[in-house]
């Protein structure tokens, strides 16, 4: 889970870090008592997870309160780049002298996390890396050991942090390690980390991404999701324990595994080249153990996803069963209609491995319609393709 | 021969009491698995009936390994006890740790992963988050289907349990030495090279398939290690060629961040070094026959 920056802004508050005194708004009244209660001038941010905001107008300074609405008024519900402004975050200006570049990350490759720390911030730093590598310093990090102090000056040194704020960088650095440690972070990126006129340092900007198999120990975490940019599809599926993507085309996924879900969507989408340019219109893995009531929870969430035209149940029992897989299609169907809603949308299943036979049998014998079965996972791909192109 | 798991593998569970534990311990038996035990601490002392087989209950990995000789164990904690299940299990030097728990957190897994390395690497450890090691028709030890094929020449690799499911059933005519879950997190202890390394020794494996998917670099750097170390023929595949940045796909390693961890990117490192990359799964099954038919 990434965070916005006022979200990365008050934990890194919370974990004693150097940040600048701020709030966020929703609307512009919340802006004003913020303006007020910071007093003098202010900067305000547009909340996007998205890059080049300044450029799209979305950071401006203000002098007191009226001007802290203008400006809040002005930003909230700006689009950029797709991206559409809920909230602002307010904070006191900084008298900037000098930026920074500080992180820590997963190293898939090395198994283990990594420092980079440059004193060339306020940029992209790949770019930085890119043009003048000397200025880059990567330093791994053992995830039993961490950063202390000496591991810190060791970084502040090799990254050539000046004299004057060599200490301060240092107590920032092991102070993030151990919020990075403890909020269970994958990325906790600091740019700029900047240094004042007063030679004060502090840290102006927040990207943090959260790892949400870590939930279980972060209560708190949940709270960090933003209800108003969640899907409402992948919000039913979440409820449902699903694992649930919307993406932009036609055909309706379902299959058990997330590899198998991931190849399904390559599959589907090489068969969408011949009939009409038709798309994937999510991936869900309904997991290697798969009930009937979970098919049935799955088949309702893609059903009603009104851009999907067919489906295509693509499942390799291994621990699944087939036949269960099948009453899980018969029985959501049959689930469905009591409801009263009209399944019109054809569903093409594919069922191979454990109990396979079985469960094309339940399939051909529940004699409906809209179920087509084919026994190859390119063959199937194909036809859902079709009958997508033909239902568009 | 096969790789790391063998007839005479013995094999224990961390977790065998528990619902998924007993589950699969039940499973590995009716596979021909040699399991020999499981460890809960609570229960230790009592033993467990699966259909007729007693198996003893050990109070720790070390305890287990110094009564039955175990030199593999299948860990089913839940991701909560995953790091110290793991930990217990490189303290007591077993050969080869089997982790099949989805959800562990990265850190947790960071952790473990550098305490084997300063303990100087005498575990091998297989995931987290993965369907385990098949040596078909010798021992099973994680959640893979032990009946989809025989025992053959073929050696696979894969980040996805579904998939290697799906290709030893393309491939069941021919067979395999040993089929080998990874995992799809993004921190893992057993890699595509390790297993490519291994492979490549083994007088019983002639071709390897390897899955790779969206996410990170290892498929990137198995093309190297190929390019050097491989003279036996790979023949790969790549799934998520049409998944969107940015977007998680199941497995909590499978993103594409920027540039980086495209199937592109993979699949052109791949053939780069003579592997041949099939579009589908039944297209790279192809592949593999084709190979296997001409020897």
């Amino acid at each position: 889970m990434d965070l916005y920056e006022y979200q990365g802004r008050d934990l890194f508050e919370r974990h004693g870090l150097p940040v600048l005194a701020g709030g966020v708004a929703t609307t512009p009244e919340e802006a004003r008592a913020i303006a007020e209660r910071l007093g003098g001038r202010v900067v305000v941010k547009a909340q996007v997870k998205v890059g080049g905001r300044g450029k799209a107008g979305g950071v401006k300074l203000a002098e007191g309160a009226e001007e802290t609405v203008a400006r809040a008024t002005d930003i909230l519900g700006m689009d950029i780049k797709g991206h559409t402004v809920h909230k602002v975050m307010i904070t006191v200006t900084a008298d900037v002298a000098e930026e920074y570049y500080f992180s820590y990350l997963l190293d898939r490759a090395n198994r283990t996390f990594l420092c980079i720390a440059s004193v060339a911030g306020g940029m992209d730093i790949e770019q930085v890396a890119a043009e003048t590598p000397e200025k880059v310093v990567k330093a791994p990090i053992d995830a039993v050991e961490g950063v202390d102090e000496a591991k810190a000056r060791e970084i502040v040194s090799a990254a050539g942090f000046p004299a004057e704020v060599a200490d301060q960088v240092v107590e920032a650095a092991v102070g993030l390690w151990q919020a990075f440690v403890a909020e269970d972070a994958t990325l906790v990126e600091v740019n700029p980390l900047a240094k004042t006129k007063d030679g004060k340092l502090l840290l102006l900007d927040a990207k943090i991404s959260l790892d949400e198999n870590a939930g279980f120990r972060h209560p708190d975490h949940e709270a960090l999701v933003d209800q108003a940019t969640v899907d409402p599809l992948e919000q039913a599926a979440k409820e449902k324990d699903l694992n649930y993507v919307k993406l932009d085309g036609e055909v309706g996924i379902i299959g058990n595994g997330a590899g198998l879900v991931m190849s399904t969507l390559d599959v589907v989408a090489y068969a969408g080249e011949r009939h009409g340019n038709v798309k994937p219109a999510n991936f869900l893995d309904i997991g290697g153990g798969a009930s009937a009531a979970v098919m049935a929870n799955g088949l309702e969430i893609v059903l009603s996803d009104p851009a999907v035209k067919s489906v295509f149940v693509n499942v390799f029992g291994g621990i699944t069963a087939c036949d269960a897989v099948a009453n899980g299609i018969v029985q959501a169907l049959a689930l469905l209609e009591q409801r009263g809603e009209q399944v019109t949308k054809p569903l093409v299943v594919r069922l191979d491995g454990n109990n396979a036979e079985a469960g094309r049998a339940i399939l051909d014998g529940a004699n409906n319609p809209l179920i087509e079965r084919v026994d190859t996972m390119d063959g199937a791909a194909e036809r859902a393709a079709e009958l997508a192109a033909a239902g568009v | 021969m096969a790789i790391w798991l063998t007839k005479d593998s013995k094999v224990i569970v961390q977790g065998m009491t528990g619902s998924e534990g007993s589950k699969h311990t039940r499973r590995m038996l009716a596979a021909g698995t040699n399991v020999v035990g499981g460890v809960n601490p609570r229960k230790a002392g009592t033993t467990v009936d699966f259909d007729g087989t007693e198996l003893p209950v050990f109070a720790s990995v070390a305890d287990a390994m110094k009564d039955t000789g175990a030199d593999v164990t299948v860990i089913f904690v839940p991701p909560q006890f995953t790091k110290g299940a793991v930990i217990e299990a490189i303290d007591a030097e077993i050969p080869l740790a089997v982790v099949i728990t989805e959800g562990v957190p990265v850190h947790d897994t960071a952790a473990f992963w550098a305490y084997n390395v300063a303990k100087g690497e005498r575990t091998r450890v297989i995931g987290p988050n993965c369907p385990g090691i098949a040596s078909p028709g010798a021992s099973n030890a994680g959640i893979i289907p032990a009946d989809i094929t025989g025992t053959g020449r073929i050696g696979l690799v894969s980040k996805s349990g579904t998939l290697t499911y799906q290709m030893m059933y393309e491939l069941r005519d021919i067979g395999f030495s040993t089929c080998v879950g990874i995992g799809g997190d993004p921190i893992i202890g057993t890699t595509h090279i390790d297993a490519l390394a291994a492979f490549e020794a083994d007088p019983d494996t002639d071709a390897i398939v390897m899955i790779g998917e969206i996410g990170g670099d290892a498929e990137e750097r198995a093309a190297e290690f190929i390019k050097a170390n491989v003279t036996k023929p790979v023949v790969g595949y790549i799934a998520g060629f049409t998944a969107p940045p940015g977007k998680t796909m199941g497995h909590a390693g499978a993103i594409i961040s920027g540039s980086a961890g495209t199937a592109d990117a993979k699949k052109v490192a791949l053939e780069a070094v003579g592997v041949k990359v099939g579009k589908t799964p039944t297209e790279t099954a192809k592949l593999m026959r084709e190979i296997m038919s001409g020897r």
